[in-house]
């Protein structure tokens, strides 16, 4: 089979990366940084799911086939939260005018 | 009744069958690829499974800020914190052991077998800890509910119904993922896995890696949002 | 017009090349154990053709309730909260337990890999466990109706579902949970299969249009279901945990169900209309002798159905108390959606033109579907209006609406599917002349029966109670009427084609000479579906003979395929 052995020394690079990130979100939380905390908790999350999705999962040394069915599940998410929210964000906009 | 599809192979593969080859694939090959993309269709519809709860999270986080901020300081970030790194080791021993499928390394994939199973194992172990506390403390929605102060108490039941949701769902994921293992040791004990097909391994690999994403969102949004002060069994008040 | 079909004369069956083949999927094995524990797509099929049968049926005995109510005014003949009941598990077992499987589990299943040049799904395993976790749905839901079923409408909305009604909520909601993965597993089976188990040649430029149809269903099946099934999860922690989701004592939204609920269900309209749409383009192409005119906007147009018909679920919210905003949006947005609707029934009727048509009842199915899909669209662009539906919602209208497009639509293309592909599945030809009775039966029963619901839901008749005011009697009366001419035109066929399997003539491979892999192979088929793996050299509908032209190179029993194995890409 056509696969792509990923070095041993990658793996651990990823998880020593992995373990700095958990490091680095807590200590943001316990900083007191407003409404930023939760914006810096999210990306810091996405960053430590992306580097999961591409080097443990393979994704990064797949087909594109594997990587559009990897992004469409986000981009499904996106759209299910970004509609509904197009409802819960302007409940009072137009009611203002009644 | 398969005769025809027996000459076909004799002439373009060359060689016997693999004994997982299954009848109605041409090849190893073939198998594989339907093998790992349905499994990412199969993580697809989690994602989307997961999705509904994590968009009732977003509109109830939104309404009611401080509800949840005083809620979550009920869960403890220690154990949170340490269910993370072990979890995170369980993926990198399972990373390990797909590997150890790859270069047929049989030892390999029975030794990082077992470390993840004996790390999905504590994982579950601390939930079963955690979980006790919250029902020690009525933190649990239903008639016994208690919160103080009384005014977020509805508030704080909606954001305790969205964590044993989402940590039960994922729970049961993980309980599902350790069972997936124990086939595979079985599988690896009886040496089935090898350069030439290592197929179950990589695709429970790939279930076992969502599993573990799953949790990267859940800790920073349910036990982070409270701030830090809070360490050790969720006994804050 | 003339029948299409070739016969064969019963005496002659094995001497003719269009004789019953001695061994194929039906007698290969044999016992109930060979059936139920069968992994031939083929049988599986036929496993979901009687499932789905049966809760047809049964779906259609609580409409008759319905429609016997409705005769008068008054409610004279049920209670009302029997005949919330009524409406309540006629929704939910036509929708879960019949529409939704309908095409893709019974006609999906037998004829996506024999379309494709291939031996079976790509997971047969998988493929017989989602029956059987219908199966285990099916028995829950049938254990619900024995409790006394629900009165929640199909649409299970809180807080009436969560708080109100009667605890049997538990078991419907977790019944559509399992359900749900059962659809969810033979979508990801059709997705998986289309992109790896294509014979040499079979390139998706080559696709029936049968196959892009199921293959977009099987994308909102796999997108969508999930939500729907969590949310119903909800629904059910809610009763049984107490959770607090979406209560409005706790300050939970109960409109939030709404979305979710809507996510999963608008897209799932076309879950239950598109592999319709896929069954309507082959007919009339078999039909008419003719290449689908625009055969790659048809394709396409499947796949962006799937998409855009993501973003319009806020239309069925537009009184619920959803923002202005979103109302305005979604609006706009469910006018997009009914383009690529519009796009195939543009490029069927052109394909109609000029071709030489033969109205057998197969096509009788397509062309009534052409017309009553038209005007459940239309119907569905007023609904779509903001301002006009403030009016119309949860009027006969809307019920008129879908009605239009479910009934019209996708169960005439069920029927379609049913008479065009009879042979092929049973070696059998039933009787032409009862089947154009029965379509055309089914045509007026159905007009009678429906149309009257949009004048009626226009002057304000609304759904779902058990009186009316009485100057609504005649349309109702004649609604009723309709319904039972329906019902004659659904018994129709029960009865012929179960005759044709025991009296019916012989049909030879190909006895509509049309033009598909499906034709190439024996009738029915071997249980490895060809003898010899099939390469495909020609584009699909390729009408250019007026005879029937193989596909492929090498088709015929005994010779051995020599050429070359192409591997295909995914
Ligand atoms: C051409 C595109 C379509 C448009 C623009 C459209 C629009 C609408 C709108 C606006 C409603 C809400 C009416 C109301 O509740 O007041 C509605 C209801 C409905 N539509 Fe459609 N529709 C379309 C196609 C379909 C299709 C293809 C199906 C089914 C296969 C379908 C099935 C339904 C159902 C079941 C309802 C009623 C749901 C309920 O409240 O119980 N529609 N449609
Ligand atoms: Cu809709």
């Amino acid at each position: 089979m056509s696969a792509h052995i990923v070095p041993v020394r990658v793996y651990l690079i990823i998880f020593g990366a992995l373990l700095v990130l958990t490091v680095v979100t807590v200590a943001a939380a316990g900083v007191e940084l407003g409404w930023l905390n939760t914006p810096v908790a999210l990306g810091i999350a996405v960053s430590k799911a992306t580097l999961v999705v591409l080097f443990f999962m393979h994704v990064k040394y797949s087909t594109r086939l594997v990587k559009l069915t990897a992004f469409a599940g986000f981009f499904w998410l996106a759209i299910m939260i970004t509609l509904t929210l197009s409802d819960y964000l302007t409940r009072d906009i137009l009611a203002a005018g009644k | 009744m398969s005769d025809a599809v027996h000459v076909e192979h004799a002439g373009a593969v060359g060689h016997a069958h693999h004994p997982a080859l299954q009848h109605h694939f041409d090849d190893l090959e073939q198998q594989q690829r339907a093998a790992m993309l349905g499994m990412w269709v199969f993580l697809l519809t989690e994602v989307l499974f997961f999705g509904g709860l994590f968009m009732a999270y977003i509109l109830y986080r939104s309404w009611y800020p401080e509800a949840f901020h005083e809620a979550s300081r009920h869960l403890s970030v220690g154990w949170g914190f340490f269910n993370t790194l072990v979890l995170i080791a369980s993926s990198l021993t399972m990373a390990l052991a797909v590997r150890a499928g790859q270069t047929t390394n049989r030892r390999g994939q029975l030794l990082f077998l077992t470390l993840t199973i004996v790390l999905g194992a504590a994982f579950l172990g601390v939930k079963v800890i955690e979980y006790g506390d919250k029902f020690a403390h009525h933190l649990v929605p239903g008639p016994d509910f208690q919160f103080t102060p009384a005014e977020l108490a509805p508030a704080a039941e909606i954001y305790f119904s969205l964590y044993f949701a989402m940590t039960g769902l994922h729970a049961l994921h993980m309980i599902v993922g350790a069972g997936i293992m124990l086939v595979m040791l079985y599988m690896a004990w009886r040496g089935r896995f090898s350069t030439e097909w290592y197929t179950p391994l990589e695709v429970s690999g790939l279930y076992w890696h969502f599993v573990d994403i799953v949790w990267i969102f859940l800790f920073p949004l349910l036990y982070l949002i409270g701030g830090l002060s809070v360490f050790g069994g969720g006994t804050g008040h | 017009m003339h029948d299409v079909r070739s016969t064969v004369p019963k005496g002659e069956a094995f001497e003719a090349e269009a004789g019953l083949p001695r061994t194929h999927y039906l007698n290969a094995t044999h016992g109930t154990a060979a059936w139920l524990l069968t992994k031939d797509h083929k049988r599986i099929g036929l496993l979901y053709l009687f499932a789905i049968s049966f809760f047809f049926f049964l779906g259609g005995l609580f409409a008759m309730f319905v429609r016997l109510e409705l005769l008068t005014p008054e409610g004279d003949l049920l209670t009302s909260e029997m005949y919330n009941t009524s409406f309540s598990m006629h929704g939910i077992i036509m929708v879960f337990f019949f529409l939704v499987p309908s095409v893709p589990a019974v006609f999906g299943n037998f004829f996506l890999p024999i379309m494709i040049g291939a031996k079976d799904v790509a997971f047969p395993k998988i493929n017989l466990l989602s029956w059987y976790i219908a199966m285990i749905a099916g028995f829950m839901m049938l254990t619900t109706l024995l409790m006394g079923g629900v009165d929640t409408g199909w649409t299970f909305y809180p807080p009436y579902s969560t708080t109100g009604s009667s605890s049997n909520v538990v078991l419907a909601a977790l019944s559509i949970f399992v359900m749900g993965f059962s659809s969810i597993l033979t979508g990801l089976n059709f997705i998986v299969t289309v992109h790896t188990m294509r014979a040499p040649g079979m390139t998706w430029g080559r696709l029936p249009l049968f196959v892009w149809a199921q293959y977009a269903t099987s994308l909102i099946m796999v997108l969508g279901t999930p939500v729907l099934a969590i949310t119903l999860g909800l629904v059910f922690a809610e009763r049984v945990f107490h959770f607090g989701i979406f209560d409005p004592k706790l300050g939970g939204d109960p409109i939030l169900f709404q979305h979710l609920f809507w996510f999963y269900s608008h897209p799932a309209v076309y879950i239950m209309v598109l592999p319709g749409m896929g069954v309507i383009s082959e007919l009339v192409a078999a039909f008419s002798r003719k290449q689908v005119f625009g055969y790659s906007f048809v394709a396409a147009s499947s796949l962006a159905i799937a998409l855009v018909g993501f973003l319009v679920w806020g239309h069925h919210l537009f009184t619920s108390g959803q923002s202005a905003y979103a109302a305005l949006v979604f609006s706009f947005l469910s006018f997009i959606v009914a383009i690529p609707s519009a796009i195939k029934v543009f490029n069927w009727t052109a394909t109609l033109y000029r071709g030489s048509i033969s109205l057998a009842s197969p096509m009788l199915y397509a062309l009534g579907f052409i017309g009553l899909f038209t005007i459940g669209g239309l119907t569905g662009l007023f609904l779509a209006a903001l301002g006009l539906d403030l009016h119309m919602q949860d009027t006969y209208f809307v019920i008129a609406h879908f009605h239009y497009i479910m009934v019209g639509g996708t169960l005439l293309a069920y029927l379609g599917a049913l008479h065009y592909w009879w042979p092929k599945i049973t070696g059998r030809l039933y009787t032409e002349a009862w089947a154009k009775v029965a379509a055309i039966t089914v045509f007026v029963g159905f007009n009678l029966t429906f149309f009257p619901q949009f004048i009626v839901g226009y002057l304000g008749m609304p759904r779902r109670y058990h009186t009316y005011v009485p100057e609504f009697q005649v349309l109702n009366v004649l609604s009723t009427a309709g319904a039972s001419i329906l019902a004659v035109g659904f018994i129709l066929p029960a009865c012929y084609l179960v005759y044709s399997l025991f009296r019916g003539g012989v049909a030879s491979r190909n006895p509509w000479g049309a033009y598909g892999l499906e034709w190439e192979t024996t009738s029915p088929p071997p249980t490895s579906n060809f003898l010899v793996t099939p390469i495909v050299t020609r584009p699909a509908y390729a009408y250019t003979h007026a005879d029937v032209v193989s596909p492929y190179a090498g088709s015929t029993q005994g010779e051995r395929d020599t050429g070359t194995e192409e591997t295909q890409r995914v």
